[in-house]
């Protein structure tokens, strides 16, 4: 019922885990396997050993609207990453390996190291919205874009998913320039900040963070829906969902798998399971027999 | 969100220790932590140590966030969000309580709530010791120099104890050798036991993955956690992780010291 394929990779059910939550140990990915995930995303790993910024690195929204991080690419370094990796794979779900590179070198070699571990697919992370030099800053520039999936695509001989910003004003153009990759990934977070009005200071050591959760669902349900108007892509949903009507809104806007990561925070581990239950149980009550039938279904002819 | 409270009271406990109290419209269990902020220095895990109406973090000092902290008087302000994770369940018969320099803090608030229960209150040397008359009765002082009571670690003189009483449950907190030491005594002799954990934590609500230790996330899953899960957790003792996520041994880690909460 739920089963999906996404850049011809099968999935037992369209919900994976979205990269940066409890996914930097094998573990913790093993764990979220065993809790109902279709798939999992890595932590984005790079180059080098990153011990990512200082405290606070998290903000928690009032009234669960979300929450805004500035992490700050934390990660052991790809050559530390074998082991994780190893493990992971033993979690019996399809592993996405996530980079992040500040050039189409970088993300050429960490895309075959990734290979070498033997990850189902590479998500390049072209968009996180904090960290200088990487991700946003280079995924909102089409050149660059382009350049890194299309080196990248070349190289491997794995399917290679593009994770685009919606800090940016021309998504559908930063789609296209990454067309030559196998699916695409919308939404990463949105840069934003918060300020604490008793300290008079913001509260991220970073200043600048990541906005997620329920309050950005709406920019990721757009960004799917544009993008699926206006490519022939395969596409990945993230951003604010909390629930099966959540995962179905995504895929009614045209992704065909979606990602869950901030909804942990909310509704813990069990998140998986308990998201699944609620889709097959709307699909049971619609008498839609196979989640494919409702991929774009609500987009305006 | 943080909430903003204001320190009424600072209390020397020991050597570079101190407790701060505050009150607070939260209504934590013992082992329960909180996320403090100072702004524009640090924000750290803390467990509680005082759960009435005044409320108090037992800090020790050891990095930025806790030095700064010591330099906090009276009416200075603490950002906090929290109580987070999972505390001390109370179970039945008598209780064996296994602190290890500022772990003794942590395990303080459930000493007081525990009836039938002997306290051992352990650190390197006498003037390490905290809350030295904090308990009127059935405490037992350990120390590395025996320049207070028992001269020895905490956990030899736990093994002597348990030998001559019949404890049904421990309770433990301090530096994670000594944790794991008692987790081996307590399996070995078919006790249960709870152990709060401290690892490098960051964001504290069970996101990052930073403090996971064998797929438990200390934030969320623990800090406290039961023999089930403290039996069957081959990294504590032995593997630790860099800020960074990278597996470290306990060679690599340079940042095993006293509990630092």
């Amino acid at each position: 019922m739920l089963e999906t394929v996404v850049s011809g990779i099968r999935f037992s059910n369209p919900l994976l885990l979205a990269s940066g939550i409890m996914d930097e140990t094998a573990d913790s990915m093993i764990r979220i396997s065993k809790s109902g995930a279709g798939g999992i995303v890595t932590k984005s790993i790079g180059m080098e050993e990153r011990e990512g910024y200082e405290n606070p690195v998290v903000y928690e929204l009032p009234n669960g609207l979300g929450l805004l991080n500035a992490m700050g690419l934390p990660n052991p370094g790809i050559e530390n990453y074998k082991n994780e990796i190893k493990n992971a794979l033993k979690g019996g779900v399809p592993v996405i390996g996530s980079i992040f590179g500040k050039d189409a070198g970088e993300f050429l070699y960490l895309s075959k190291r990734m290979e070498d571990y033997g990850v189902h697919a590479i998500e390049l992370n072209l968009s996180c919205p904090h960290a200088k030099g990487y991700g946003m800053e280079i995924g909102v520039d089409e050149n660059l874009v382009e350049e890194i999936v299309n080196e990248v695509k070349k190289s491997v001989n794995i399917p290679v998913w593009a994770k685009l910003t919606p800090n940016t004003h021309k998504i559908v153009d930063i789609a296209k320039a990454a067309e030559k990759a196998d699916a695409l990934v919308l939404i990463n977070t949105v840069r934003g900040m918060a300020i604490d009005v008793d300290a008079r200071v913001p509260v991220l050591k970073n200043v600048y963070g990541g906005l997620s959760g329920p309050c950005i669902k709406p920019i990721g349900v757009r960004a799917v829906y544009e993008v699926y108007r206006e490519t022939q892509k395969e596409i990945v949903g993230v951003g604010g969902i909390l629930n099966g009507r959540d995962a179905l809104e995504y895929i009614m806007a045209g992704a065909k798998a979606v990602q869950i990561g901030t909804a942990i925070y909310y509704r813990g581990v069990g998140v998986f399971h308990e998201i699944a239950s609620e889709m097959r149980e709307w699909m049971k009550k619609n008498k839609v027999s196979k989640i494919k039938e409702l991929v774009g279904i609500a987009q305006v002819r | 969100m943080y909430r903003v409270v204001e320190i009424e009271e600072v209390r020397d406990e020991a050597k570079d220790v101190k407790t701060f109290f505050f009150r607070d419209t939260s209504n934590p269990q013992p082992g329960q932590f909180y996320m403090i902020w100072i702004p524009q220095v640090d924000e750290f895990p803390m467990s509680i140590s005082y759960i009435g109406e005044l409320k108090g973090f037992t800090v020790k000092k050891i990095g930025k966030g806790t030095t700064k902290m010591h330099s906090l008087q009276k009416g200075d302000k603490l950002w906090l969000r929290g109580p987070y994770g999972k505390g001390f369940k109370i179970e039945e018969g008598k209780a064996l309580v296994v602190g290890g320099g500022t772990g003794m803090a942590t395990l303080a608030p459930l000493a007081e709530m525990l009836g039938n229960k002997d306290i051992i209150i352990a650190a390197k040397s006498e003037d390490e010791i905290i809350f030295r008359n904090r308990f009127k009765e059935n405490v037992f002082f350990a120390t590395d120099d025996g320049s207070l009571g028992f001269k020895g670690f905490a956990t030899k003189l736990a093994e002597r104890m348990i030998e001559e009483d019949d404890y049904k449950i421990i309770y433990t907190c301090g530096p994670e050798m000594m944790i794991r030491k008692m987790v081996d005594i307590a399996k070995e002799r078919k006790i249960k036991i709870q152990a709060s954990l401290e690892r490098y934590m960051k964001c504290g609500i069970g996101i990052c993955d930073s403090c996971t230790i064998n797929g438990y996330r200390v934030c969320v899953d623990g800090p406290v956690f039961s023999e089930e899960i403290l039996f069957s957790m081959d990294d504590l003792g032995r593997r630790w992780r860099a800020k960074s996520g990278k597996s470290i041994s306990k060679e690599e880690n340079h940042d095993i010291g006293e509990k630092s909460q």
